[in-house]
């Protein structure tokens, strides 16, 4: 088979080119740690989240520089997010589980690299450090029925001292069984007003 | 002789394929203004917010898969009997699917329509992506699957009439029109199984009663095995209209017919394998899975770089065939008052610059600053809605007389409208590119947020929407010309005028024979698909069912 000497050029150039695509995509997740979502192995049944780690969804402990929570997204609201905002310490490991009760919804943390979807059965892991307290908007941003315009939220980095421990002390606990919604009720002071969405018909 | 003398009854069929896919794009394109003004806020007067989603649906189904659909399988019914130069076998088995496929369209169409209006006892809110739990009427799900299983008529057409023309010139090379369509049928019907289990299996028994639950993400994910692989049945289509016909529009021929068939090879063996780079958000699936299906991805640009040398090497031996000289000053010397090839040029053009876009949307970590953002959207109207829909205008002004025996009416406006459309997307795009990634997401009928900032580098999100309002009425206006010199042309007095085109295409520069036999055997290429998907596919699925085909399981909430 012929081929022209500048289609042969062409064609060493556009492989180069995309072995290095591939290159540096490997740099970010292997050198930068910059991932996404991956596969938890946890499934569960949506219709009885009751049973679950989001039977309470809030923040807590997990250890003394990791801090987990769980966010259940239904139509039309992030709990917590919506009514109370996500409350997360700066400079330390923070874990978000996220998982939805009804349908396919997103969750994105605007101006972050947290965003990813939310699905039925499937849990949404979510693994970042905030360097430093700022207020960030979460959006779903995926179409989650007639109410899907008005599902928001926020996330607000406090300093980690804010938030406070668990009478037991860190417990070390990843797997968070029932995790207690304490810290976000109890730092609700500090955060910024926040109205609740209006949920449309 | 043109088409329409030689063969009557075909050319009707390709005419009827055109009317619904024209009658779809004015359509769904009016749509698209209304969302265009409902969502950056200036005029939601017409319906409501809840209302917009069935408006969006109806574009996406309009645009997307029936403009698309009806238009590629006219085209393709030209190509192979046009190329082959005979008949189809049977008309009715021809009428047949189109029939089919235009029930199915009204099915669809009409239970979407039923979001909308009252007296339809149907709702169809779902977007053209239908996630479940997310439901719409069992109407809706059988309209979709009429419309696919309509379009496989079509690729066994032009299989039945290949084999035929094999049996009488056994020792000939594929003519290259027909080897094209019948790829690109072979891609499509590997890559809607998908979406067909996912309809046939699971969605429309689910919509009626008949089962109670399905998983979420397995239906997705059998969605996205046809999702990413369907933009390649868009795309080929426009790249046979490069490969064969733009050559002889910039006045020389083909640069390499090998090469063309290579590429179409690959695009058939590599497209499915890639459909998980959409569900890089997704829980459930491994980042090994995510890694292995975006390394794919990245060398389906091999054969788009392959096709971007030919185009523009193409074009340039037609430049100096009609006297162009210098570096670049052969570009003077194209037609670029003719709308075929204009459209045709610029719709290469917005696909180089789409395809940068792609490359950022394929990087499994870069994807989170612009997944589900309005970036996307405008990704694909660069895409679908310039590459493929500008190259399918531009040929229907080539075509069109071909297919009627009348002279193209209304050229002025023809001329124009080409730039028009380019014009107006760059302008709409662009905006909706910088508005996602200031992080405002796409498919959603306000997106304005109390609790949300969205930041732009440069100029407001307000500047942005009115450039994005701006571009949709250019790319209306364009719309409108174009159907004003569809519409005048069909209605005009056939052999009035002798057609200023004819369907002769010169042979390539370096022909057939200069490629090994093997890349005419399709079984080859349709293994080789088949083993690949199994690797990318069988173990995500198996995973999935492992627990049961329905757990974790949903149950129907109505859109």
């Amino acid at each position: 088979m012929e081929i022209h000497r500048l289609e042969k050029i062409w064609i060493a150039v556009s492989l180069v080119f995309i072995v290095g695509l591939v290159a540096s995509i490997v740099y970010g997740v292997a050198g930068m740690g910059v991932g996404t979502v991956g596969d938890t192995g946890q499934q569960l049944d949506p219709n009885a989240l009751e049973e679950t780690r989001f039977a309470d969804p809030g923040g807590h402990w997990a250890s003394d520089d990791h801090y987990v929570v769980t966010v259940v997204a239904r139509q039309f609201l992030f709990q917590p997010g919506s009514q109370e905002p996500v409350m997360v310490p700066a400079n330390t490991t923070v874990t978000l589980y996220v998982t939805s009760p009804d349908v396919v919804h997103g969750f994105d943390v605007v101006g972050t690299h947290l965003n990813a979807m939310v699905i039925p059965g499937q849990v949404t892991k979510l693994t970042t450090e905030f360097d430093e307290p700022k207020s960030y908007g979460i959006v779903c941003h995926e179409y989650c029925g007639a109410g899907h315009q008005s599902m928001a939220g926020q996330l607000v980095v406090v300093p980690a001292d804010e938030l406070p421990r668990n009478e037991s002390g860190a417990a070390g606990n990843t797997s968070g069984a029932n995790a207690t919604s304490e810290s976000a009720t109890a730092s609700a002071d500090a955060s910024p007003a926040v109205a609740p969405p209006e949920v449309s018909a | 002789m043109t088409y329409v003398d030689d063969f009557p009854g075909e050319a009707r069929v390709v005419r009827t394929a055109f009317a619904v896919a024209f009658a779809s794009i004015g359509l769904g394109g009016a749509l698209g203004v209304l969302q265009a003004l409902f969502r950056t806020g200036y005029s939601r007067s017409l319906f409501s917010a809840v209302d917009y989603y069935s408006v969006l649906t109806a574009h996406g189904v309009l645009m997307a898969l029936v403009f698309t659909t009806f238009f590629i399988v006219g085209l393709f019914a030209w190509g192979v009997t046009r190329s082959l130069d005979t008949g189809f076998r049977d008309l009715r088995f021809t009428w047949g699917w189109l029939a089919l496929m235009t029930l199915g369209t009204l099915l669809a169409f009409v239970s979407i329509l039923g979001g909308i209006v009252g007296f339809i006892p149907t709702h169809a809110a779902v977007l053209y992506t239908f996630y479940a739990p997310l439901e719409a009427s069992p109407t809706f799900y059988l309209g979709l699957a009429l419309l696919v299983v309509g379009s496989w008529g079509a690729g066994v057409d032009y299989v039945l009439t290949l084999r035929d023309w094999r049996a009488d010139n056994p020792d000939e090379r594929i003519p290259l029109q027909t080897f094209m369509a019948v790829s690109t049928m072979l891609l499509w019907f590997v890559c809607t199984l998908g979406v067909a289990v996912e309809v046939v299996v699971f969605l429309l028994p689910w919509s009626l009663g008949l089962i109670p639950r399905v998983d979420p993400l397995l239906t997705r994910t059998l969605f996205w095995y046809f999702g990413h692989a369907v933009v390649y049945f868009w795309l080929l289509p426009a790249y046979f209209v490069w490969y064969t016909i733009f050559p002889k529009l910039s006045g020389g021929r083909l640069f390499s017919d090998p090469l063309a068939r290579v590429v179409f090879v690959l695009f058939l063996v590599l497209s499915t394998p890639v459909g998980v780079h959409h569900q890089y958000g997704d829980p459930g699936l491994s980042q090994g899975l995510k890694f292995v299906q975006m390394t794919s991805t990245y060398f389906i640009l091999l054969p788009s770089l392959l096709t971007a040398f030919t185009v523009v090497a193409s074009m340039e031996h037609g430049a100096r065939q009609r006297g162009g000289e210098g570096r670049f000053g052969w570009l003077r010397a194209l037609p670029w008052e003719n709308p075929s090839f204009s459209g045709i040029a610029l719709a290469g053009l917005a696909f180089a610059a789409s395809g940068f876009g792609g490359m950022v949307n394929a990087g499994l970590n870069v994807n989170a600053l612009v997944h589900n953002t309005m970036w996307v959207p405008g990704h694909f109207h660069l895409t679908v809605g310039t590459a493929v829909a500008l190259t399918f205008m531009a040929i229907t002004y080539w075509l069109l007389p071909q297919l009627t025996g009348k002279r193209l009416r209304l050229r002025t406006l023809a001329a124009v409208q080409p730039y028009l459309w380019f014009v107006g997307m760059v302008f709409m795009s662009n905006a909706m590119h910088r508005i996602g990634l200031a992080g405002v997401p796409r498919r959603t009928s306000e997106p304005q947020y109390e609790q949300v900032i969205f930041n732009t580098p440069i100029a407001s999100i307000g500047e942005l929407h009115l450039q994005t309002v701006g571009g949709a009425f250019l790319l209306f206006a364009s719309l409108l010309c174009f159907l004003a010199v569809v519409g005048s042309t069909w209605l005009g007095e056939r052999g009035a005028k002798p057609l200023a085109v004819n369907g002769h295409i010169p042979s390539a520069l370096s022909g057939p024979e200069h490629s090994p036999r093997v890349l005419d055997d399709f079984r080859v290429w349709v293994a080789l698909t088949v083993l690949l998907l199994l690797i990318a596919y069988g173990p995500p699925l198996a995973a999935m069912v492992q627990n049961g085909l329905f757990a974790p399981g949903s149950a129907p909430i109505p859109a």
